[in-house]
């Protein structure tokens, strides 16, 4: 099975954020970057390119055949996808195991797993 | 019963969990045990009925798959019968096929199904029932439940959610969601009095006999013998009687022994959880006269293990019977219920034991305006007809 491993942030704090980033023990941001290591270096992982903040997207739409444009995300910026990556294994267990392993699934965030269709 | 009925009544849910484990589809496995079934019904009464039916229904249902899957290659691809090899009808059967209901129902019960598919999707497969019969219990329309089903079936398999065991690691989570499903269906048929509650009875004892060494499984087959077994105390003349005025003689001896002989087994796996507790409560609530001492400790013990207020309203009701009402209103005064039904009958119970009719009035009208089941109704009417008319109020 191939898994798309969406990452919603939520409310966690990441270095695009340097106040609330700022507010974490080095500890806890040294965590951080462990946990991400850790996961891009796990079997069946493929990490993601990383995206700029959601703040930074542009969302298109085409209407009577004029295209426009609005700023910000599809979704509500605490609602929008700040990362993801692919995973391969067996079954879902091991996807819900890997995605209770990045960071922003206990920091405020929400990891979606979705399944890609395989042919 | 003819040997067909009882066939499908004893090893549907083995057949059809052994053809979901073959065929990783949950679709094609019950097209395949209808046929069988089907089958079945022209051959027995012509030839005989096969020394063990159950392997005789999985050979002709896997027989049937394969068939079906050689017809439509499209569908080959997408199932694990890519790895098996020749199969014809004249195969000899085996003596025995292994038990795979417990791979199902930890399947039908994984946590990334909601719980209503969970539910649903249990009683659909391991109980047999018809997606109209689901339906009916869980007062949805047909095709809503249809749907769920469906849903639920699509997801298991696009989504990868695995047909087994759980491993250790995972096992008591899991476990304790598969027990939450049984004991709701349980519940469900419980407090309707409808046939949920045979249906639960017979997944707790299939679990107990597959996992005989999980005391909570123990745990909650005892629980619901020894609930099940006030089926006819509970009701008098179709309306609901309280516990404290069922009638001792109607219960069912046979239900309350196998309950306690359940209870004993937890109890020697060293079970203390949720369900050996409150199987215990309910052993104790069939003895006559009560030990509510005895009882109100339970409560506390469960209340420990839960952290729920609602055991706490029970523990006051016990506490209110061994040191009296007042010590039971003091606990029950302390929990923030406001929205549970019980909540406000308890402390109508409690007061009006206190001669205290006015606040008894308005918390019986609170309950009431709670209450969405007609013979609950109806029992909280008659305490409100009880305590007659209001004197010098509004």
């Amino acid at each position: 099975m191939k898994y798309m491993m969406l990452i919603h942030q939520g409310s966690t704090p990441t270095p695009q954020d340097p106040e609330a980033w700022g507010r974490l023990s080095q500890d806890e941001q040294q965590a951080v970057f462990a946990a991400y290591k850790a996961l891009n270096e796990t079997p069946g992982v493929t990490p993601g390119v990383q995206m700029q903040p959601p703040e930074t997207a542009t969302t298109v739409r085409v209407q009577d055949g004029r295209t426009l444009t609005t700023d910000g995300p599809f979704v509500e910026v605490k609602e929008s996808i700040g990362g993801y990556f692919f995973f391969e294994a067996d079954d879902l267990d091991a996807a819900i195991d890997v995605a209770s392993r990045v960071p922003a699934s206990s920091m405020g965030g929400a990891v979606e797993v979705r399944p890609l269709v395989e042919w | 019963m003819t040997p067909l009925e009882q066939a499908f009544r004893d090893d549907r849910g083995r057949v059809l969990a052994a053809l979901i484990g073959f065929l990783g589809d949950f679709d094609l496995a019950e097209e395949a045990v209808q046929e069988s079934f089907t089958i079945a019904a022209e051959r027995w009464p012509r030839d005989g009925v096969p020394t063990n039916p159950g392997a005789w229904l999985v050979t002709t249902a896997r027989n049937r798959a394969i068939d079906r899957i050689r017809r439509d290659r499209t569908l080959a691809t997408k199932t694990r019968l890519l790895e098996v090899t020749e199969a014809t009808e004249d195969d000899m059967i085996p003596t025995t096929f292994p038990d795979e209901r417990l791979e199902l129902i930890f399947t039908c019960c994984h946590p990334a199904l909601a719980v209503d598919a969970q539910v649903a999707l249990t009683l659909r497969t391991l109980g047999g029932m018809s997606t109209e019969d689901i339906a009916r219990a869980f007062l949805v329309p047909a095709p809503t439940m249809a749907q769920r089903l469906v849903r639920a079936k699509r997801k298991i398999k696009a989504a990868g959610i695995p047909f087994r065991v759980p491993p250790d690691h995972l096992l008591p989570d899991r476990l304790d969601a598969v027990l939450a499903v049984v004991y709701l269906i349980f519940n469900e048929g419980y407090s309707s009095g409808g046939g949920l509650a045979g249906e639960a009875l017979q997944l707790g004892r299939a679990l107990a006999q597959l996992m005989p060494d999980e005391p909570e499984v123990q745990g909650l087959l005892a629980l619901m013998l020894l609930l099940d077994a006030r089926r006819e105390a509970r009701f008098r003349d179709g309306e609901l009687v309280l516990l404290a005025d069922q009638d001792p003689t109607l219960l069912d001896a046979t239900e309350v022994a196998e309950g306690r002989e359940t209870l004993d087994r937890a109890f020697a796996l060293q079970g203390r959880g949720p369900y050996v507790v409150q199987a215990a409560i309910a052993s104790l609530h069939a003895d006559e006269p009560r030990d509510w001492a005895q009882i109100a400790a339970l409560y506390g013990e469960l209340a420990r293990i839960t952290d729920s207020p609602v055991v706490e309203l029970n523990r006051a009701v016990a506490v209110a019977e061994s040191e009296g009402p007042q010590a039971g209103l003091d606990i029950v005064e302390g929990l923030g219920l406001d929205d549970y039904r019980y909540f406000h009958a308890t402390r109508g119970e409690l007061l009006t034991r206190l001669g205290r009719p006015g606040e008894a009035r308005e918390a019986f009208q609170r309950a009431l305006a709670l209450v969405h089941e007609d013979a609950e109704r109806r029992l909280l009417e008659q305490r409100l007809a009880a305590l007659g008319s209001p004197q010098g109020s509004h």
